[in-house]
């Protein structure tokens, strides 16, 4: 086991089983959240983070769990991680925590936390499933951002609330629901194109 | 070490364990962030009277105040620095919005005139109904309400034959937003320094809730 399978796992997340587009799980907060790159970034950011937290303590704790109740443990696990993270958004950064609403709560059952938790931390030494954790969060960070980017451009001509163009020409289309799936449809071909190639 | 049996004992002892581990981390955290939380709610709502409102010297009591939607408006009463009554922000809220609820601080001057509004919540449709929050400000065509008193203006979108030119695309949210403004008239009209409710009159009696004891965290 040297450093290259630590790479590995880490750069898991980001292409291989890169949470949106490969394992497309997820999908509820990828498309309510990305109507721009700012709260698709925090959306993803806070997804990381419970993600990094679950897997340590699910890692640490997998021995003394018994397997019938390991789901209820785990659950209770990353809802304490999530809370964590909604009570501190609301406290320091109340106008994201405004914006990203009932999303972050929702982190609970987002099916890479539960996903990652039963197939690699339950599974894997400490260490390891930090990186797992760390990668697949950033990886559907990275996802979020790119989605909430090219939403952000076509449907308002600002990118992170710098203007591009006037939003006069934006299409409106990708602020709204309809714009965030075909985004994503041709956000998975790109991805699958790259992946053969 | 291997893994522990799930025997009925290993389980309850293992669950509690868990749950309880969690119900402290909760409890620390709540309890340190409670006073931000606090105090990020009561900052929002002060700049929102400070933006709606003219230059006042001091803040009065708050006013609870019932209207016939049932539901009851805060009135932030502003005075100068002669303790002359200069203008009101009112908290108001319209269940009409296209998505929810819209709730807007809307400040009035003395004579009843709409000073200035700032939109605190909604959840309507981006990029239609959102532009309320600059719409009824911007000079354009007839869409500013600002300086238009509801007692004299017919405040309802033109299609309904008033006198404001609703968003494009969104008559819904306009109409729920020029609903918010009438209910923070309503609510503003009953406030006991409100024009024609003065001391002389006598008559007028409103249901003045407590003061003091109004807590900035519950208006939220």
């Amino acid at each position: 086991m040297s450093n290259n399978s630590n790479l590995k796992v880490f750069l898991n997340g980001f292409f291989k089983e890169n949470p949106t587009f490969v394992l497309i799980l997820g999908m509820c907060p990828t498309l309510a959240t990305t109507s721009s790159a700012l709260n698709g970034l925090s959306m993803g950011l806070a997804t990381a983070f419970v993600l990094l937290g679950s897997n340590v303590v699910i890692s640490l704790l997998k021995n003394i769990i018994p397997d019938n109740v390991r789901i209820p443990a785990y659950v209770v696990v990353i809802a304490t991680f999530v809370s964590v993270v909604e009570m501190t958004m609301q406290a320091y950064v109340p106008a994201l925590y405004d914006s990203l609403g009932i999303f972050i709560p929702l982190i609970v059952v987002n099916c890479i936390v539960l996903g990652r938790a039963e197939a690699f931390a339950a599974k894997n030494t400490v260490f390891k499933s930090a990186l797992d954790g760390l990668g697949m969060g950033l990886g559907f960070s990275m996802a979020l951002t790119l989605l909430g980017s090219i939403r952000e451009i076509l449907g308002t001509g600002k990118i992170f609330g710098f203007t591009l163009y006037p939003d006069r020409y934006g299409m409106l289309i990708f602020v709204l629901a309809p714009g965030a799936f075909i985004a994503l449809g041709y956000l998975i071909a790109v991805m699958n194109k790259l992946k053969k190639a | 070490m291997a893994q522990l049996e799930s025997s009925f004992k290993n389980m309850v002892l293992v669950l509690s364990a868990i749950t309880l581990f969690a119900a402290v981390t909760l409890a620390s955290v709540y309890t340190l962030t409670k006073e931000p939380i606090a105090a990020s709610k009561t900052a929002k709502q002060q700049n929102a009277i400070k933006e709606v409102l003219p230059a006042y010297e001091k803040l009065g009591d708050v006013e609870k105040i019932a209207i016939e939607t049932g539901d009851s408006l805060n009135v932030f009463k502003a005075y100068d620095k002669n303790n002359q009554f200069i203008g009101a922000a009112v908290e108001s809220v319209s269940h009409k919005g296209f998505s929810g609820d819209i709730k807007i601080m809307v400040g009035f001057d003395k004579d009843g005139n709409i000073v200035n509004y700032s939109v605190l919540e909604q959840k309507e449709t981006p990029g239609l109904g959102t532009k309320m929050v600059d719409w009824f400000k911007t000079d354009k065509g007839n869409q500013n309400v600002k300086g238009k008193n509801p007692a004299t203006n017919k405040l309802t979108v033109n299609k309904d034959g008033g006198e404001v030119d609703a968003i494009t695309a969104a008559t819904i949210s306009s109409r729920a937003f020029l609903d918010a403004i009438h209910n923070a008239y309503n609510a503003y009209a009953k406030n006991s320094d409100a024009p024609g409710v003065d001391g002389e009159s006598g008559a007028t009696h409103v249901e003045v809730a407590s003061t003091d004891s109004v807590n900035l965290n519950d208006i939220n």
